[in-house]
């Protein structure tokens, strides 16, 4: 799995200000230890600085790879992460090696596909782009944030042969040597997660989703769609606090309930999604630590494992 | 879910007790809905007593979260007390510790509330 975009709602950048903070807490962090050469600074970065400095949560709209070495590229949304991904594609394979994309699209909301106009393969004829969802919107969608005055480039200018294909929620397809099940989530306007299965693993990509807790069936439902799966990439936005109160039905959920369905799952690995973007590079540290500490609080069976998304984090299966 | 109540003056402490979890909400949500019914303006000040609480999963917090809501739609006080130390943990993680107001003890959270219920408190106790 790599992660090419992480942040919710809207893509958040460094600025000046957080970078020279970051600089100080470093450089103040590193005096006495004899960093004086490049590999010593790399390698005590990596492994000693605290990771709120060492790195950025990002930065990145929803963007998620499946990658399990096939020619065919697999995807989950089309937010800003998605630009960084085809540019990394066409530095690799070169601009004209032909390739196939396939792209599951859980809603139409603009975080999630505002990257497509900047997805450079996007432009290369020869390259084939197959769009999965579940709204029946999801072609019109796409073409018209592409339309004038919003955009230089109308979607029909595009190279690459570009299909839409509509899923039904809970069945099965194959594709690109992954069995894929979409299930309807709580979020305005619907959105949909997916579960992907290959060789007895298991993937959830459920973003955009609000967990009503007061419904035991939902609960219940929720808990059969992680089952068992080897990684649940979770919305975890906001606080609980937060989620049943003042942005109850805003469509998003929290650590706590990401733990305890996970839990409820036999889930084994736990990854927080879709960080809320007014949270700085040590609110989410700091929403982490306090994830681990729940799920210890919380366990009765099998520990969980836990990780929170950055752009550019990969993680083997 | 174990409820016990114990009126001051014009404050309510509720003691709860045992494991709030999916098994256990509908009690507590049941055995709270009279108490928090009475909370409003010119009414009962209620306080939580979670001494005797080991766990609180999120569908418990949520309970809270109504019985707050209700309580300060109708103008009333409701406070939280006596968190064990893991207890205390969850209300900070879930940030449930900025919906209630928490305090150490019964004894505080009385001070703060109601200061007649205090003084029935303490006379109670003979302190």
């Amino acid at each position: 799995m790599k992660f090419w975009g992480t942040r919710g709602s809207i893509p958040v950048a460094l600025d000046s200000a957080t970078i020279r903070g970051k600089l100080t807490r470093a450089i103040v962090a590193a005096a006495g230890k004899g960093l004086d050469t490049q590999e010593k600074a790399r390698a005590w970065v990596e492994n000693q600085l605290e990771f709120s400095v060492s790195h950025t949560f990002g930065g990145n709209s929803a963007c998620v790879q499946l990658d399990a070495g096939d020619k065919e590229y697999v995807l989950c949304d089309l937010g800003s992460g998605v630009r960084v991904f085809g540019n990394h594609v066409v530095a690799r394979d070169g601009a004209s090696k032909p390739n196939v994309y396939h792209v599951f699209v859980s809603h139409l909301h603009w975080d999630h596909i505002m990257g497509f106009p900047f997805f450079a393969p996007a432009y290369v004829p020869g390259n084939t782009i197959r769009i999965y969802g579940c709204h029946k919107e999801l072609e019109s969608a796409l073409r018209r944030q592409q339309d004038a005055p919003c955009f230089p480039v109308p979607f029909h200018r595009l190279g690459a042969s570009i299909e839409f294909v509509t899923l039904e929620p809970g069945r099965s397809y194959d594709v690109a040597g992954w069995s894929v099940t979409a299930k309807l989530q709580a979020h305005s306007g619907d959105s949909y997660g997916y579960r992907f299965v290959r060789d007895g693993r298991v993937v959830v990509y459920t973003t955009d989703s609000e967990h009503r807790l007061d419904d035991p069936s939902a609960v219940e439902a929720a808990a059969t769609f992680f089952a068992d799966a080897d990684l649940v990439i979770f919305d975890a936005m906001y606080s609980l606090a937060e989620a049943v109160s003042v942005k109850e039905d805003w469509g998003h959920s929290s650590n706590v309930v990401g733990v305890e369905l996970c839990q409820l799952a036999n889930a084994k690995h736990l990854v927080l999604f879709h960080h809320e973007p007014a949270n700085d590079d040590e609110r989410i540290a700091q929403i982490w630590q306090e994830t681990l500490r729940y799920e210890e609080i919380s366990r009765s069976g099998e520990s969980l494992r836990i990780s929170t998304a950055y752009d550019g984090l990969e993680i083997e299966l | 879910m174990h409820i016990t109540q114990e009126h001051h003056a014009d404050a309510l402490v509720l003691t709860l007790a045992g494991r709030i979890d999916n098994s256990t909400t509908e009690g507590l949500k049941a055995g709270l809905d009279a108490y928090v019914a009475t909370c409003q303006a010119g009414g009962d000040r209620l306080v939580l007593d979670f001494s005797k609480v080991e766990y609180i999963s999120s569908v418990g917090l949520r309970v809270l979260m109504l019985a707050a809501k209700q309580s300060r739609e109708q103008g009333g006080t409701i406070v939280v007390a006596a968190l064990q130390p893991v207890v205390r943990e969850i209300f900070e993680i879930s940030r449930f510790n900025l919906v209630f107001e928490c305090f150490g003890t019964v004894r505080e959270a009385l001070a703060k509330v109601s200061p007649a219920g205090l003084a029935a408190y303490d006379a109670k106790r003979g302190t």
